[in-house]
């Protein structure tokens, strides 16, 4: 019961950041040099009378501030967020074809900074002045110090062309045939550097954050007790302490997943990787406002749901976490 | 970058024992010469390279060695000209919009740790609406939708970027709000603006100071991309610019791509070890990311 109402106020509270979202489009829209008509229309200069004088009655804007931003409002409630004219298609169909697309490779990319910044933490923390943990903190340092896009781009001229081991475009062969299981191989052959690039910055963080917090976790009271009860080491260490440690580690990606999501909008651009980051940068290129303030407001829709899901799941596995703080 | 809140304030001993910390953390000088050296070739750019770094100067791709030091790029112009050249607009860009970040966090921080209740609600409210919208793409959007000058640069990245800055001066605040001088200067009727600026803030410092090094690393990250894009001046040539320009070329002419990256990294990795060893030299344990 008590899961059940922390649900429903998370979903509240999500809501009313969604409606936030909407509000900052809206005030973009209106402050934003140029005719807002022009904006929502989406060619710059080149959109047609009719299409124009369409908009205006479609967005009611020659009524006051207050009632456009119903107006705005409701259609946003419809899923009407506009049509871009340069696909002849409305902006929200477009999106939601690349939403899986941008999932996978942030998804994937944050498992392996994850799973890989757990690990080596671990090792880095057995020794905390030996040579591992000081290349732990080196590495994290470098990692946040290295544009994502160029780690990309070197990723790219090594393992693409100097030994070309991993496409370096695409997310499939153009000319493949074969089965389900050829068509996922070959999709999971093309994420591997896309993923990688982007898993390096957030691996560096998370290795040095795991670093820390095992240590923090060794040094605690309940350790010094379970060493004291003559638990093996290897135990204390691997059962109890990482059990513990995690969980800021979690904390951390969850509220950083806009930050990934941002990551992979980048990284699309470098590999051509045909989601929502690549269909943010070509929109624009072309000036296609409507889609680009869509693919804002989808992106944060995104990033709340996963911050709901993160925090319901914390709470299951911390059970000493109880309600709403 | 995030940063986690757990903070120690006013752990230091004074500056002279800070400095003599630092200086015995071998990364932090590191970093701290390879920064005086990126600052002497941003000021001293004109003296080492006097040329437009549009201009054509040599056949295409030609490759590094030679003449030109670091080869040219697909249309012929000079990449290591560019990098001098760049490296006086990347930072001065970085600087900037790390005053503007570390403004609009700051105050925010200020107000919501100082007066806590409602209006700390409020503003870390607004700090959690912000952390839904991937910083990137923010900032892209506010560069499309307003003109790619360099002020709009500037005030993007400050918009995106301030979060950390926020959380960490509010962390401060409301530590040290709750001491004895504080209640004392209270007490001597000093007004709230007074507490706030004159007397809490100072107290403040190490942290903000670790936290404002790594705001430039950030900054200059963020420019990178978003030259990267192609989404500021094209007139003005930086680091990230000239990697975006010869995206199409990256097999063709390496050399283009991977020098003004390797300038951005060491320009970056300089800061963040001059962050990390203040973070160390001052106690304060902040767990920057």
């Amino acid at each position: 019961m008590a899961l059940f109402t922390l649900v429903i106020r998370r979903t509240v509270y999500g809501l009313i950041l969604v409606f936030a979202v909407i509000l900052l489009n809206f005030t973009l829209i209106h402050i934003a040099p140029g005719d807002p008509a022009e904006m929502l229309a989406g060619e710059m200069g080149g959109a047609t009378q009719e299409i124009m004088a369409s908009i205006r009655v479609a967005y009611g804007l020659d009524k006051s501030i207050p009632e456009q931003f119903l107006i705005y409002l409701g259609r946003m409630a419809r899923g009407d967020m506009g049509t871009s004219f340069y696909y002849n298609q409305p902006v929200t169909e477009l999106i939601l074809q690349r939403i899986p697309e941008t999932l996978s490779l942030s998804i994937t990319a944050l498992m392996m900074a994850i799973i890989l910044g757990i690990i080596l933490g671990t090792i880095a923390s057995q020794n905390p002045q030996g040579w591992f943990s000081g290349m732990v903190t080196v590495g994290s340092i470098a990692g946040f110090a290295a544009p994502v896009f160029w780690v990309g781009i070197m990723l790219l001229i090594l393992f693409a062309y100097l030994v070309p081991l991993f496409p370096g475009f695409g997310i499939r062969t153009v000319a493949l045939t074969g089965g389900p299981v050829i068509q996922a191989l070959d999709f999971l052959h093309h994420l591997v550097l896309p993923a990688v690039t982007l898993a390096i910055v957030f691996l560096a963080q998370y290795s040095r954050l795991m670093r820390a917090s095992m240590l923090d976790v060794l040094g605690s009271d309940f350790v010094r007790m379970l060493r004291a009860k003559g638990l093996r080491e290897r135990v204390v260490v691997y059962k109890h302490g990482m059990k513990n440690a995690i969980l800021p580690v979690i904390t951390i990606a969850g509220l950083q997943f806009s930050m990934v999501f941002g990551g992979a909008v980048i990284v699309e651009t470098v590999f051509n990787w045909p989601g929502m980051g690549q269909l943010a940068y070509e929109s624009i290129l072309r000036r296609d406002h409507p889609l680009l303030l869509a693919i804002l407001f989808f992106s944060a829709i995104i990033v709340i749901i996963v911050n709901i899901v993160t925090d319901l799941s914390y709470r299951l596995l911390d059970p000493r976490i109880k309600g709403g703080h | 970058m995030a940063m986690d809140e757990k903070i120690g304030i006013g752990a230091v001993s004074g500056w002279r024992d800070a400095w003599g910390m630092f200086s015995g953390n071998k990364g932090a000088i590191a970093g701290l010469v390879i920064w005086l050296l990126i600052i002497s070739m941003a000021i001293l750019g004109p003296l080492l390279y006097s040329g437009n770094p549009f201009e054509i100067v040599s056949t295409p791709m030609t490759p590094p060695g030679g003449k030109l030091f670091l080869g040219s790029d697909y249309m012929g112009r000079d990449v290591l000209g560019g990098i001098i050249y760049g490296a006086k607009v990347t930072l001065l860009v970085g600087l900037a919009a790390t005053v503007c970040t570390v403004v609009i966090g700051m105050v925010i921080g200020t107000l919501a740790g100082y007066y806590g209740k409602q209006v700390d609600l409020f503003l870390m409210r607004v700090t959690e609406f912000f952390q839904v919208l991937p910083p990137i793409l923010l900032a892209m959007v506010l560069v499309t939708l307003f003109s790619p000058s360099y002020i709009t640069v500037i005030v993007a990245i400050g918009s995106v970027n301030w979060i950390s800055t926020a959380r960490l001066t509010r962390a401060a605040f409301l530590k040290i709000k709750e001491l004895d001088f504080v209640r004392a200067a209270r007490a001597t009727g000093a007004t709230n603006s007074r507490i706030m600026w004159r007397i809490i803030l100072p107290n403040a410092f190490p942290p903000l100071i670790v936290i404002t090094t790594l705001t430039i690393g950030s900054a200059i990250l963020f420019e990178a991309a978003l030259s990267f894009l192609g989404l500021t001046d094209p007139n003005i040539m930086t680091w990230g610019f000239m990697i975006g320009a010869s995206r199409n070329y990256i097999w063709d002419s390496w050399w283009a791509v991977t020098f003004p990256g390797a300038a951005i990294f060491l320009t970056v990795l300089s800061i963040s070890l001059i962050g990390d060893g203040l973070n160390d030299a001052m106690n304060l344990k902040l767990r920057v990311l």
